[in-house]
């Protein structure tokens, strides 16, 4: 009898998925998750992108024309919170859902319920943070950074704010255990760790930091939460407490959640250089090696967001020193890259000119990076719009490209079609001129003297608020493209299990479309899926 | 292909920006301190593009003469020690050679000792409160009428119109030059940051703390900055305008303030 309950299992675990609402709501497979996650990414990025779009029509000439100071301050709060934890990190838990189990050849995720909850926490989380637009007061608007006193001002939105936060943290901290144990304990059985591919690699390090960094989020806002409703005074110079704390705090986690942010795009862009340049990855395990060291050194320099709160000089050489030493292991992936296409055989589909707009692109934000390493000269750029320029360069045409590039070399994968090429060219060169436009005048008007998070300037920042907010339109109507691009995804030819020109890895040795079942015997690997 | 859309974008940002250059860069300021602060944002921003044109110089070149649809063929070599302790060891030489003089700058900027005047600055939502220690001189300073009449939503008055628009105040700080005048910030109620880029100074105002910085204006002008440091609706609209006059003008400003009261 019991064998015919095994056997009866076995045969329904190769049946279609369950029809209509239900194969989303209560599926554990590994793909629907990761598509779920990316489509609600994408929601996220359209609703994060009509905020962008909010601000830059407000600041696009001097004097307010559409919206109250108040309501601005909501914008570049809700903006960030949502872009960071709604559109760029389920993104990348939605690429690590699809293609680590098919990149190490395990069947699933190691803990798929898990895997469920874990993003169905997030439509909630980002319900009852969308739902402070509409209540009094207005949603929060003391920025992302949340720091107190100004936090506690806000009004209803507050614990909702707070309780959003420790959502999104339980489903990021599930998702980077479920991730660790998956890599760990289900490797196809010849891969040893350094075997890993790069986006593997990178995803493993970047579920370390989550694990590490989201507990003291949750308790940094925890503290916030009694500070407003319990009496204490971690926070209030009133009660004995004190400010800074809050900041020491928040950016001990908000540090290596910056690399959160872009050490899987490190992964992609390691996966797409090589396929495209039709040569191996240059460099492997040193590119292990400095994704390994970025993750510690993102622990020890937190308070070079802080060189103008007044520490003592010891502390701000000590970060000024550690934050410049980041700059070595970067230097080192980008020259890999750099390396890994020289004497290469390259083409430009559209992935590939997505990764290399980020290899480009990403280095001038690690420029203007290690200009704001110089403790000197980042009290002057501290908090203006020379760090919001930086900022983005890093997030946008750095982690959003890579996250484009990601879905464009492996949308044939998981659809069984070819997307169209010449719309994907048309968004790349779309996305990458607007980019530019938006965020290069930036630098310009941060050095020149203007503060971010203002509603209203002087008038001698006018000419590049305009050319910025002009980019700003013109980026936000590219990536209507990317979603046609998606709509029209299954209407292109049919691909092969290979999709590219002898690409690496095992998640081309699958057929194409993914099956919803893949590698039910792991499979064994062999040099020419790049494994030597 | 990507260095056109880079040449693209920047030439329509110099098309539309060649009649405002001087809105480029950061100010040189007015003190020894500022100015070494600029030469050091000049020397890591030259490092920088050194750094750029070597690595995109690389990046084009392989991306015009690596092409498969010219016929180039992969090589197989996927690393290099040697490579790779040489572009790990380069960087490492660089950040010492930048690292040192910031170093130099910081011990100085951090040297408030022995001031010839000191002014307490309070924040407040939404205005900054001066008062010049060992003497009876205190006041607000709050943005200016012009300025606070044309912010408004369809106010109706044109920006452009506005002299110094949300960058003049009613009661400007007025110090002498060539003195030492340390500033210590504090605030009544959330965290607020005094920035003056001319004398190259942001620091914070924070409820419960005392921070200080300190400067040497060695040239008399009206310089003029904002509140850095998100303080609620109205952080756009707290200017910062420090007058530095001849020390006879001080003294005279300070006799004339003691004859009001």
């Amino acid at each position: 009898m019991n064998t015919e309950v095994i056997d009866a299992h076995d045969e329904h675990a190769d049946h279609a998925p369950p029809k209509g609402i239900k194969r989303w709501l209560f599926s554990t497979n590994h793909k629907d998750i990761g598509t779920m996650y990316l489509t609600l990414s994408l929601v996220m990025f359209f609703i994060g992108g009509a905020m962008a779009m909010v601000i830059r029509s407000e600041l696009a000439i001097p004097g307010l024309q559409f919206v109250h100071p108040e309501f601005f301050n909501q914008m570049t709060t809700m903006h960030a919170l949502i872009m960071v934890f709604g559109a760029v990190m389920p993104a990348f838990v939605g690429l690590a859902n699809w293609m680590i189990p098919l990149m190490i050849g395990a069947p699933d995720m190691a803990l798929p319920r898990m895997n469920n909850w874990s993003f169905w926490i997030l439509p909630v989380a980002f319900g009852l943070l969308a739902s402070t637009l509409f209540m009094p007061g207005g949603a929060p608007a003391g920025g992302w950074t949340m720091y107190p006193p100004l936090i506690l001002q806000t009004g209803d939105a507050f614990p909702f704010l707070i309780f959003s936060i420790h959502l999104l943290g339980i489903s990021s901290i599930m998702g980077a255990i479920n991730i660790i144990v998956t890599v760990i304990n289900m490797r196809a059985p010849d891969m040893s760790l350094l075997k890993m591919p790069m986006f593997v690699w990178t995803w493993l390090i970047t579920a370390y930091l989550l694990i590490a960094v989201m507990p003291v989020f949750a308790g940094a806002v925890t503290m916030l939460l009694t500070d407003q409703f319990f009496g204490t005074s971690f926070f209030l110079a009133a009660g004995g407490g004190d400010p800074v704390m809050f900041q020491h705090i928040f950016w001990f986690f908000g540090h290596p959640e910056v690399y959160i942010m872009i050490l899987p795009a490190f992964g992609v862009v390691s996966e797409i250089i090589p396929t495209f340049s039709r040569k191996q990855l240059f460099g492997h395990d040193s590119m292990v090696y400095a994704a390994s060291c970025i993750a510690f050194l993102s622990f020890i320099v937190w308070a070079h967001h802080m060189f103008t709160v007044g520490m003592p000089l010891t502390g701000q050489l000590f970060f000024m020193f550690a934050t410049m030493l980041i700059a070595v292991p970067t230097g080192v992936k980008i020259f890999n890259w750099v390396a890994t296409m020289w004497r290469g055989s390259m083409s430009f589909e559209t992935p590939m000119l997505f990764a290399l707009a980020f290899v480009f692109l990403f280095t001038i934000g690690g420029f203007s990076g290690l200009m704001l390493a110089v403790a000197p000269a980042d009290i002057q750029y501290h908090d203006t719009y020379f760090v919001v320029a930086h900022f983005h360069y890093v997030l946008v045409p750095g982690s959003v490209f890579a996250i484009m590039a990601g879905a464009y070399y492996w949308l044939p994968k998981w659809t069984g079609h070819m997307y169209n090429e010449k719309l994907g060219k048309l968004h790349f060169w779309a996305s990458t001129i607007f980019v530019n436009i938006t965020f290069f005048p930036m630098h310009f008007l941060g050095l020149a003297g203007m503060p971010r998070r203002i509603p209203d300037y002087s008038t001698q920042f006018a000419d590049f608020n305009t050319i910025a907010s002009v980019g700003a339109i013109g980026f936000g109507l590219s990536q209507l493209l990317f979603v046609w691009v998606l709509l029209t995804a299954k209407k292109g030819a049919k691909v092969t299990a290979e999709v590219w020109d002898n690409p690496q890895g095992l998640e081309w040795t699958v057929p194409s479309p993914a099956p919803h079942h893949t590698f039910q015997t792991p499979p064994k690997l062999s040099s020419a899926d790049g494994f030597h | 292909m990507i260095r056109k859309s880079f040449l693209s974008a920047l030439g329509l940002l110099l098309a539309c920006t060649a009649n405002a250059e001087w809105a480029l860069n950061m100010p040189k300021g007015v003190t020894d301190l500022s100015l070494e602060t600029y030469n050091l944002h000049m020397l890591v921003f030259w490092w920088c593009v050194a750094i750029g044109i070597v690595v995109f110089g690389v990046m084009i070149f392989s991306l015009i003469k690596h092409r498969k649809s010219k016929g180039a063929e992969s090589a197989s070599f996927s690393h290099s020690t040697t490579a790779e302790v040489i572009w790990t060891a380069i960087p490492v030489i660089i950040l010492i050679l930048i690292s040192i003089p910031t170093a130099e700058t910081m011990v100085k900027i951090e040297d408030s000792r022995n001031p010839d005047m000191s002014i307490v600055v309070t924040a407040y939502q939404w205005k900054w409160h001066y008062k010049y220690q060992d003497s009876n001189i205190e006041f607000y300073s709050s943005l200016a009428r012009s300025s606070m009449a044309a912010r408004p939503k369809e106010s109706g008055v044109d920006p452009f119109s506005v002299d110094n628009y949300l960058l003049e105040v009613d009661n400007p700080v007025v110090v002498p030059r060539g003195s030492k005048i340390r500033l210590l910030f504090t605030s009544n109620d959330v965290i607020h940051s005094w920035w003056m880029p001319e004398l190259s100074i942001k620091k914070d105002a924070i409820p419960g703390i005392v921070n200080e910085a300190w400067f040497i204006a060695n040239e008399s002008g009206t310089y003029r900055g904002q509140c850095a440091e998100l303080c609620g609706k109205d952080h756009g609209y707290m200017p910062i305008v420090v007058e530095v006059v001849e020390p006879e003008a001080f003294d005279a400003w300070v006799n004339s303030h003691d004859a009001e009261q």
